[in-house]
């Protein structure tokens, strides 16, 4: 860095700073701004006055004061101690800081020392993305330290044992290699290929593992108006999905309810770690009085740390709650600099902002040459329910998969609210390949059958409301009964409860069939002559509860119980 | 507000008069935000704050309007900080205006400190997940939408209807079981009937001490409503984090600051987002609800509860819609229950606290409160359908169960719902009722309630 010139802030409105004679900058740059040094970044130049969105409140800053270029884009500092932790929108640890976030009370990153295991040794010849070492005491999950991307030639020195956190662990090809890398958020970190190779993701909710199931490295919008239910499912995710590491993004959101996600982090343990389930979990929290513009960079925050662990050879998953406060945070800012307005106010470059957020997904074979990837959950928040609002319109072309919340479904209290008319999932057909192949020969069909039922149920029951149940034949009684019990017995799920919560690919299998069979065995009783009625007023409820007794491989008990309700109807002959 | 030493520089170069803003040209050393006092040819003294500085140019919006303003002889002195008000004890007992000007003939309003009124952000590392109930002696919310210490649960009324009445009742009679509790009060834009009949409600909370009453009246300046929730934040945050008392804030009617911040959006040029509410409504809001809350370690809480009336009753509404997105939850209003006759007209379906399985319950409230408002509700939804299948076949055509829920529905309405103005129900009282609303049912029907609860009725 050459000599740093101050320039000056003409003007200042709210988030946005216009400042002259910085000498030469970059967009997306960061500047610092005034006496205690608020970061901004670089949006627009043009005659040497140069536009920044700041990431912190304003109130103070006038024309006149300092404006000093930092002389490199806006970077995040990534390494070990991530995991358990809770940063700002800019990845400054919020655990750190003092109980009122006042503007200019600088955060102090720890200064806490780390020990490094070299895994090379000197005189060895390195690959950008190859492994140098690990830091032993960083956690449950084995944090690698790589060769940083664009460094390779022979390892020159390595340090070993006991490192400050600033520390130089290596010298590769003359360059340094330290513990702790910046990055620049907005650019993606590279990786060798793309993999296309087909594993699903298991998220551990039934309805969507079941109906609309999506892969590692893919993305998923879930839509949803307020009061569906959003944030739990979200939290549901973040619980028990099979990922290595969860990034969640409390992007514009309620103080009160990332205070709830955290402290349940820390109380539940991870199943199959053994571990605490906050210990493979990184929360950056912008919540909804937080400062704008860090809305804005949280987004890219979060995808940023999430492919640092993927280059490691993890599966990480980003849960962004909610891309909609993102979005805002984009609009407001546009409408400061005069930007022509698009839909609804929006800029002009929503689509493609979030094109390039959801694009930053992927399955991919790193610079080392490992397997990892990185799946992208964000919320919707669409104003008024209205599901065509640009927002959730744009977001539905670049995702995967949809899991539209209904409010309906949430104001009957069936939770989690996930709509299977409004749902898609564009993974399916592959992912069912992936079952048949590898373990479960019957899930394409088992999927085909649930969506049938269900469809018909539905067509069924609004026909029902019409004309009244009593006027539809046995066998559409018997759909009608079909369908409730699908959707109490299997698509419904308890987050309150220990048992049901965390899900199970055989346990949602098996009460599948379960249900499947005993909804044959109504079908065929009826078809035998028996009365509708005393199939409908049958005692279904410990099938339906079931659920809710039987552990994530409690196969046998979900058979046991599937056969004594067989029996019970069959003594209706 | 107090006017403190330390004079500065006043500039007179003001050029332009729009609604309720101010552009001053030829100023130095001004920063955004900052708080202004502004001088007219009159002597009258008025206040501001800085929207934007551009060069020499600053844009201020004046808080009791621009009205009686002139390009010549008017100036502004800049003051270096953000508008701040003093906090305290001293407010208890108070009745002020919307900029915190004392209304009930007393001295101003002194404190030991100043706070800025925008306040900082909680760190949500900070917080504490709320977890006590604050019993506001009104059945139909204490008993199915509990309100939670440091929640923030808003009231959707329709216009004509008694939210103001309820608001004030709540206000007048909740406590937190025995703990330090007090009340900030602020009306916005409300009409001079509704603020004579808010201080005669509140009267007696205030004698005793337990009450800061802020009005903003409907012909007051519209900035000055921007300001009022601000002022009553602050001075909340103060009672409760330091002060150690649960504090609850109830600020109505938030259309009303709304349709403020449009004003000045609109006055300023902003491009308009829905409804021509700025784009920032969102973000606006939260700042203002986001302040309740505990905090780790410390005694006291914040809780808001926010009025507002839907125009034309439509939940989608940038207002409502938006306020629901930030808020725990909500109370909702239904025209149809008020047309019935019953007081406070709440529509518990569509009403929901969502910290209420956190605030309530074994050890929180009474061990059998949940299951019975989740049985309560069950049963209600069960009552709307035989309701509406009972106006398409007649009730003759309705079995012994159903019409079991038809009486179910009434008793609901008329034992439990249904409140005098100014009758404060105990838990033990609300929950009892309930109780007897629900026995009217077959034991059957009461699936939601657990065996050994429904053996000892």
């Amino acid at each position: 860095m050459g000599v740093v010139t101050a320039g000056r802030v003409v003007r200042v409105a709210g988030p946005l700073v216009e400042v002259r004679d910085v000498g030469p900058v970059a967009m997306h740059d960061l500047v610092a701004l005034g006496p205690s040094a608020i970061p901004g970044e670089v949006v627009a130049i043009r005659d040497g006055l140069v536009s920044l969105q700041a990431y912190e409140y304003t109130g103070g800053l006038g024309p006149g004061a300092a404006a000093v270029p930092a002389g490199r884009p806006l970077s995040v500092r990534l390494g070990p101690g991530l995991l358990g932790r809770v940063f700002d929108g800019l990845l400054r640890p919020l655990s750190a800081a003092p109980a009122f976030l006042t503007p200019g009370a600088a955060i102090k990153d720890g200064d806490q020392s780390w020990r490094f295991e070299a895994r090379v040794s000197e005189g060895e010849v390195v690959e950008p993305g190859q492994m140098l070492g690990v830091v032993a005491d960083a956690g449950a999950l084995e944090h690698r330290v790589l060769v940083p991307p664009g460094t390779a030639g022979v390892v020159e020195s390595l340090a070993d044992g006991k490192c400050e956190p600033d520390a130089v662990i290596a010298t590769v090809g003359g360059a340094p290699v330290g513990l702790i890398a910046n990055w620049p958020v907005r650019v993606p970190r590279p990786h060798r290929a793309r993999r296309t190779a087909v594993e699903p993701l298991r998220t551990g909710q039934r309805v969507v593992d079941l109906l609309f199931p999506i892969a590692r490295g893919s993305a998923a919008a879930v839509p949803g108006g307020f009061g569906t239910g959003k944030t739990v499912l979200l939290q549901q995710l973040a619980k028990w999905c099979d990922a290595d590491v969860i990034v969640y993004i409390g992007c514009g959101e309620r103080g009160n309810e990332l205070a709830e996600v955290v402290a349940e982090l820390f109380e539940l343990t991870d199943p199959r770690t053994g571990g605490r389930l906050a210990d493979r979990t990184v929360v950056i929290a912008n919540t909804s009085n937080m400062p704008m513009m860090a809305r804005e960079a949280s987004i890219y925050t979060g995808v940023a740390v999430a492919e640092f662990y993927r280059d490691m050879g993890y599966h990480a998953v980003v849960i962004a709650d909610s891309t909609s406060r993102w979005a805002e945070a984009l609009r407001e800012f546009a409408s400061r600099t005069g930007a022509l307005p698009a839909e609804e106010g929006y800029p002009a470059d929503l689509a493609s902002a979030l094109a390039a957020f959801y694009e930053r997904a992927g399955s991919v074979e790193t610079l080392g040459g490992s397997t990892g990837s990185v799946t992208i959950i964000g919320a919707v928040s669409p104003p008024g329910g209205d599901m065509t609002e640009p927002v959730t319109a744009h977001t539905e072309r670049f995702v995967r998969a949809r899991w539209t919340l209904d409010r309906d479904l949430a104001y009957s209290r069936h939770y989690p609210a996930v709509s299977w008319s409004g749902s898609f999932s564009r993974d399916a057909p592959a992912i069912g390949g992936h079952h048949a192949r590898e373990n479960d020969p019957d899930w394409p069909a088992r999927r085909d059958r649930v969506i049938g039922l269900l469809a018909e149920a539905d067509r069924l029951s609004a026909l029902a409301e019409l004309v009244g149940a009593a006027t539809l034949s046995a066998p559409e009684r018997v759909v009608l009964l079909g369908g409730r019990l699908l959707r109490d017995g299997v698509l419904q799920q308890s987050a309150l409860s220990s048992v049901d919560a965390p899900g199970g690919d055989e346990k949602a299998a098996a009460l599948v069939d379960a249900v499947l069979a005993v909804v044959d065995e109504c079908r065929r009783l009826v078809g035998a002559g028996v009365a509708v009625e005393d199939v409908e007023e049958f005692d279904f409820t410990e099938l339906v509860r079931l659920r809710e007794r039987a552990g994530p491989r409690d196969v046998e008990l979900i058979g046991q119980c599937r056969d004594v309700v067989l029996a019970g109807l069959r003594r209706l002959m | 507000m107090t006017e403190d030493v330390g004079r500065r520089v006043e500039f007179t170069g003001v050029r332009e008069l729009r609604g309720p803003l101010v552009v001053v040209a030829g100023v130095t050393g001004v920063g955004w935000d900052e708080f202004v006092r502004i001088r007219l040819s009159s002597g009258e003294l008025r206040h501001g704050l800085v929207l934007e500085v551009d060069d020499d140019l600053a844009v201020v919006q004046v808080l009791e309007g621009t009205a009686g303003m002139s390009c010549s002889g008017t100036s502004l002195e800049f003051t270096g900080s953000p508008l701040d008000v003093p906090v305290g004890t001293g407010w208890l007992g108070r009745v002020c205006g919307g900029r915190g000007q004392p209304i009930d003939g007393g001295p101003p309003v002194f404190g030991t400190r100043r706070e800025p009124v925008t306040g900082a952000p909680l760190n949500p590392t900070w917080r504490e997940p709320p977890a006590e109930p604050v019993f506001t002696g009104v059945s139909a919310i204490d008993a199915l939408t509990t309100l939670v210490r440091g929640q923030k649960l808003p009231l959707f009324s329709l216009p004509g209807l008694p939210h103001l009445e309820l608001a004030t009742q709540i206000a007048a009679q909740s406590t937190a079981e025995g703990e330090q509790f007090c009340v900030v009060f602020a009306g916005i834009g409300l009409t001079h009937a509704d603020a004579a009949f808010a201080r005669d409600a509140l009267e007696e909370r205030s004698a005793a001490g337990e009450l800061v009453l802020l009005l903003n009246t409907a012909d007051d300046p519209v900035v000055e409503r921007i300001l009022t929730p601000r002022i009553a934040l602050t001075i909340a945050e103060e009672l409760a984090f330091r002060g150690g008392r649960h504090v609850l804030v109830v600020m109505t009617d938030m259309t009303s600051y709304a349709e403020a911040l449009r004003e000045v959006s609109a006055a300023r040029g902003e491009i308009p987002a829905r409804r021509s509410y700025p784009g920032y409504l969102y973000s606006d809001l939260a700042t203002l609800f986001e302040r309740c809350g505990r905090i780790r370690g410390r005694p006291g809480s914040v809780t808001v509860l926010p009025v507002l009336t839907m125009p034309g009753g439509d939940i989608t509404h940038p207002v409502p819609d938006l306020t629901g997105y930030i808020t725990e939850g909500q109370i909702v209003f239904s025209a149809e229950a008020h047309a019935r006759g019953v007081y406070p007209p709440v529509d518990p379906l569509a009403s929901l606290s969502r910290l209420m399985r956190n605030g309530a319950g074994p050890g929180r409230t009474r061990a059998d409160h949940l299951d019975v408002a989740a049985q309560l509700l069950a049963a209600l939804a069960r009552a709307r359908q035989v309701r509406d299948l009972a106006e398409l076949i007649g009730l003759s055509g309705l079995g012994r169960t159903d019409r079991a829920y038809l009486e179910f529905e009434q008793a609901f309405r008329d034992d439990l719902i249904g409140q005098r103005r100014g009758e404060t129900r105990s838990l033990d009282d609300t929950l009892e009722r309930a109780w007897r609303v629900l026995l009217r049912l077959p034991r059957s029907e009461l699936v939601m309630l657990p065996t050994a609860l429904l053996e000892q009725r």
